[in-house]
């Protein structure tokens, strides 16, 4: 039985808080704007934190927020059928070489 | 809607349950009593919703006020010192 898991992090030592202003990159807009999209067509905030909740706790700690969230999304879009693991990986794949070209 | 058990000044205990899912209540207050607060209205549950189902009933969603040098054994501040969680109804038990 898991007690706490890695995200329940409420009175956990957290070390020192980052407290200056960043501006936000145009993906993470672009993944806002599609958890918004999405959010349209039925898929809740609280499926998507199910989704960041089931990381592995290495990955959790090294990804940034919004990565979590692409994350999410993918999962999400997977489990209901909008997109197979195979067109994703075609994709992946295809955008990887474009951004090496 | 599911009825709404408590009303504010009644001490209460959370459920100290670590079940698998999507759970809003935080692990660090579990099995810890308070008081309520308010009430501060019905919603979707989101431990459904998190699973693609309605969360229907909505649940009656209450502030419930703890005092932190309980929740902390190591708590350094004043004794009036308090903490407030959003908690669901499911989660209480009266106290």
């Amino acid at each position: 039985m898991i007690e706490r898991s890695h995200h329940d992090m409420g009175g956990q030592p957290g070390g020192k808080v980052e407290r200056s202003e960043h501006d936000y990159a145009d993906w993470e807009r672009r993944v806002d704007a599609m958890s918004w999209l999405m959010r349209k067509h039925g898929v809740t905030v609280d499926e998507r934190r199910r989704h960041i909740e089931q990381l592995p706790p290495e990955a959790y700690d090294r990804m940034s927020y919004y990565e979590r969230w692409i994350v999410s999304l993918a999962q999400a879009a997977l489990q209901r059928g909008l997109v197979t693991s195979a067109e994703l990986a075609r994709k992946m794949v295809e955008v990887q070489e474009r951004g090496s070209g | 809607m599911v009825q709404a058990r408590f009303k504010p000044g009644d001490r209460v205990r959370v459920m100290q349950a670590y079940p698998v899912g999507h759970v809003r209540t935080p692990h660090y207050i579990r099995g810890h009593t308070g008081e309520i607060e308010r009430l501060c209205g019905s919603f979707a549950n989101p431990e459904e919703l998190a699973q693609m189902r309605s969360g229907l009933p909505a649940q009656p969603l209450y502030r419930v006020r703890f005092v932190q040098r309980e929740v902390w054994p190591d708590y350094k501040g004043s004794p009036q010192d308090v903490l407030e969680v959003e908690i669901f109804q499911h989660w209480l038990e009266a106290a």
